[in-house]
């Protein structure tokens, strides 16, 4: 197969962008997008040119590294999947192909398509977790938690804080990310002897980081590799609402 | 140098809490007075980081990632041991003792592995309070499943995202230690040297991977929880950052490589479509619980699987070992499926695959069932092979997974290097020559939960209240060393990309180092491996500069470090004339091709000490004493 490809260059977070176009042939359907670029790379590291900086590491859809914003759609035009397990099976021949970086203010861009997400890791240190000291724990089965629960908790715990839903939504709102944690911990017994405090920091770190603010467009939704639902949000004002109340 | 592994005295299941018992105490005061550097933040290092930073020590964090949270451990699937006898099923502390030895094929140290059996139940506690998901059954209490190598479930699940549950948990109780102030993290730094100061671990030297900055860290200890090293094999289930930098360079710096060449070949992942390959995925060993192994009777049968009848598949892994079927551990499954396909009996375009099945249990157990086992792993194979594994049986073929082998640790996993630990699989310690399914969880976990916190306060205590010594000139010396490896490899500005070099290791460690092994393969890779270091030193080509972010130098440091690692592992393979696990010698093997053990000249832990450059490494042999578990041929039939 054969592409046109538009890739956003930038050299660092103070520079100007550019997209640069490249076109590329002799790939196979089976390849995966970002093996696609991985051959890009190696011949333009034999020209003697600049490889495109871009993030992966896991290669499996968990580690939630890789991201790009391609035609226009966070990791590209399937559902439910990252950016490296989509395959080059899902274009045509002979396609136009635009790859971006995640666009969020929050999410600074450090070279090409790399950006700098920590502002994640910042909302999580302010109370994403559950305050238990090692060998403080009991027995496990001392707490039943009944099997539909543990469900849905599971369903919010399995974002992989790729920022598919910050750089989709048109107010880089990461509400989806902050709400499948507070949902997932409110959820479980254990978790419910934070809650107030916890939904209560992470959303003033998530207002300081400079994320905007949820409009319930559901874009995120749609997104979300690990289809994660916007129902979590609903949760999450609950609970900050709850934590308000004395 | 004399190894000295350090076990404590006594019956084995008093010997953790004796070893407790004797190691000193730093008092609670005197703990912030401690710096503790940290590499590493997957399960072992983010586990070991939180509690030491809760006991009061300061912790230092480091990982190449952008975040904590994307440590390889997150790709974990299946689950994780305990002895927590739920399912009333017979398990015991013993029993998992007994099957994580003879699993290994008795090349772990007796003592260490008796102790994770201890701690595994501890584990589940500890990540059940941190809220970490586990599958439960309808009562609400926690459900198990089977793994390979045991006849009981003792396997604890979220889905099939068990190790990304549990690596949350820890990343939580880190993140609560960096919002409390007892630990800096820094994310996107990668180690590449170690300081030692009169022969004890002082410091590390790291690589700001955004500003390109090299700059020294002090500390009084410094724990490794740096991962394994199945990426010298180029294309394994690793993460494609996964390297064994830290690691190598810490044993050039005085630490021993323990059985470099223990390699676990994981039987179920997913075949190898092309050239173009940046790396394999695994299919969890879970779905063996549900799935039947077979190929054609016949060899050469095209015939797509639903129109082959039964009587002409041979499921032949259920045919070979009647008590444990699709279960047995991963070696011996690897080895069988290598086997039916050498008969040219494999299947799919390359012959280089067989079938795992599911028609049965979908149509004994519904499809409903199945979806909820298994849901996320057949939706990741349809993703990548685009067909449908509930319509047509998956295709398989064994791929680099794990590495036992790794820096040696004594009881206290402390490496030969005073002052330097290392936990999970960076170590050597507990999995022999072949591990188990969901062991790599447990151990990861019991060692930077329970282990460490104990066993660092003893060395720190004898070590005594000293600040640390940044200005001492063993830290310029290492930073200057660095500096300059990282300006050689820039100005070779030779031929070959990183990608094509590395890819050529992988071909000549896969080939020769891989599944079977022999004198005469292991000698010509040696050589090969020779040749293809001296050329990458000559002729490899880098864009860029070392003061900006530049991830062909990230991967070129770590490429050449894997170029000698794979002479290490062909040497190791090569004095170790018998087959265990993971480590098969064609020469040495039963009638029926199993892997044939030699406890009389080989029962011990090679330990490979640095000698220098181009030099050949000296060997030194911890013995291994099996006092509670009998040295047996492993029978899985």
């Amino acid at each position: 197969m054969k592409f046109t490809l538009k890739i956003w260059r930038q050299a660092g977070p103070q520079d100007l962008g550019k997209l640069e176009t490249h076109s590329i042939d002799g790939i196979s359907p089976h390849m995966s997008f970002l093996e696609m670029l991985d051959v890009l790379n190696e011949r333009l590291i034999r020209e003697g040119k600049e490889p495109v900086a871009f993030e992966s590491d896991c290669r499996e859809g968990i580690c939630g590294a890789c991201g790009l914003f391609i035609n226009g759609r966070a990791h590209g035009p399937e559902e439910g999947i990252t950016t490296c397990q989509l395959h080059m099976r899902s274009f045509k021949d002979g396609d136009v192909i635009y790859i971006e970086p995640w666009r969020a203010k929050a999410f600074p861009v450090i070279k090409d398509l790399i950006v700098d997400r920590s502002a994640f890791d910042r909302i999580m240190r302010s109370g994403g977790y559950i305050s238990v000291n090692t060998g403080s724990a009991p027995e496990a089965n001392s707490t039943p938690v009944p099997k539909e629960v543990a469900e849905e908790a599971f369903d919010a715990a399995t974002c992989i804080g790729c920022g598919a839903c910050v750089a989709t939504c048109k107010n880089a709102s990461a509400m989806l990310f902050v709400a499948a944690k507070v949902s997932h911990l409110a959820l479980l017994p254990q978790g419910k002897v934070e809650r107030k405090q916890r939904v209560a920091r992470m959303l003033q770190t998530m207002d300081t980081e400079g994320f905007g603010a949820c409009t319930n467009t559901g874009a995120c939704e749609a997104e979300c590799p690990k289809k994660i639902s916007i129902s979590h949000i609903a949760r999450l004002n609950r609970e900050h609402i709850l934590s308000s109340l004395t | 140098m004399k190894l000295n592994s350090n076990i404590p005295e006594g019956p084995i299941e008093q010997k953790w809490s004796r070893r407790k018992f004797e190691l000193k105490l730093v008092n609670p005061a005197n703990k912030k007075k401690f710096h503790i550097l940290v590499v590493g933040t997957g399960l072992a290092g983010a586990s070991a980081a939180a509690s030491l930073a809760e006991l009061g020590y300061n912790v230092s964090v480091f990982c190449y990632q952008d975040s904590p949270r994307r440590a390889h451990s997150i790709a974990a699937q299946g689950g994780i041991n305990a002895a927590k006898n739920y399912q009333n099923d017979g398990d015991s502390v013993w029993r998992l003792f007994y099957d994580t030895v003879k699993g290994g094929d008795f090349r772990a140290r007796e003592a260490n592995v008796y102790r994770l059996a201890e701690l595994s139940v501890n584990i589940i506690d500890q990540c059940v309070a941190q809220g970490v998901p586990f599958a439960r059954d309808y009562g609400g209490y926690l459900a198990n499943r089977s793994f390979g190598g045991a006849q009981v479930s003792r396997t604890f699940y979220a889905r099939g995202q068990t190790g990304q549950q549990l690596l949350l948990g820890a990343y939580g109780a880190l993140n609560r230690q960096i919002d409390r102030g007892k630990v800096r993290c820094y994310p996107r730094h990668e180690m590449l040297d170690l300081v030692v100061v009169d022969g004890r671990a002082k410091g590390i030297v790291a690589r700001d991977l955004v500003s390109g900055r090299i700059r020294t860290f002090a500390g009084h200890a410094v724990v490794l929880a740096t991962g394994g090293y199945g990426n010298v094999y180029y294309l394994s289930t690793n993460a494609m950052g996964s390297n064994c930098t830290a690691a190598w360079r810490s044993y050039k710096r005085g630490a021993c490589f323990g059985n470099p060449c223990f390699t676990q070949i994981h039987p179920t992942c997913i075949p190898v479509s092309g050239h173009y390959q940046s790396k394999l995925t695994l299919m969890s060993e879970s779905l063996r619980n549900d799935g039947r192994v077979w190929v054609p009777l016949k060899k050469g049968d095209t015939r797509p699987p639903h129109q082959i009848p039964e009587e002409e598949r041979d499921y032949f892994l259920e045919r070979k070992y009647p008590s444990f079927g699709n279960l047995v551990p991963r070696d011996v499954a690897a080895r069988s499926i290598k086997e039916v396909c050498d008969e040219g009996r494999g299947v799919g375009h390359t012959g280089l695959a067989v079938y795992l099945d599911f028609a049965q249990a979908i149509q004994e157990q519904g499809r409903e069932a199945i979806e909820q086992k298994y849901g996320n792993l057949f939706e990741m194979y349809e993703k990548i092979t685009a067909t449908d594994p509930y319509k047509e049986p998956m295709q398989i073929y064994p791929a680099v997974h794990y590495t036992m082998g790794g820096l040696w640790v004594d009881y206290n996993l402390m490496t030969t290097v005073e002052g330097l630990f290392a936990l999970g699989e960076c170590n050597f310690s507990d999995h022999g020559a072949n591990r188990l399914g969901a062991s790599a969880l447990m151990q990861g976990l019991a060692d930077g939960y329970f282990i460490i916190p104990y066993t660092i306060g003893g060395y720190l205590a004898q070590l005594g209240m000293k600040p640390v010594e940044e200005n001492h000139p063993a830290f310029e010396d290492a930073k200057k060393s660095v500096e300059k490896q990282l300006e050689k490899l820039l100005s070779i500005r030779g031929e070959k990309p990183v990608d094509e070099i590395h890819r050529q290791l992988g071909k000549i460690m896969w080939d020769q180092v891989g599944m079977a092994r022999s004198k005469e393969g292991l000698e010509k890779a040696i050589e090969e491996i020779q040749k293809l270091r001296e050329e990458f030193w000559h002729n490899v080509r880098l864009p860029g500069q070392k003061d900006q972010l530049n991830l062909e130098l990230e991967k070129a440091g770590r490429v050449a470090d894997f170029l000698e690692l794979g002479e290490l592992i062909a040497i190791d393979a090569l004095h170790r004339e018998e087959s265990c696990g993971g480590h098969f010698r064609v020469e040495h093997q039963t009638e029926e091709g199993e892997a044939k053990r030699n406890d009389e000249k080989f029962a011990y832990v090679a330990a490979w000490e640095y000698q220098g450059k181009d030099k050949k490494p000296k060997l030194h042999k911890e013995k291994l004493e099996f006092e509670y578990v009998e040295l047996a041929q492993r029978s899985y039939k």
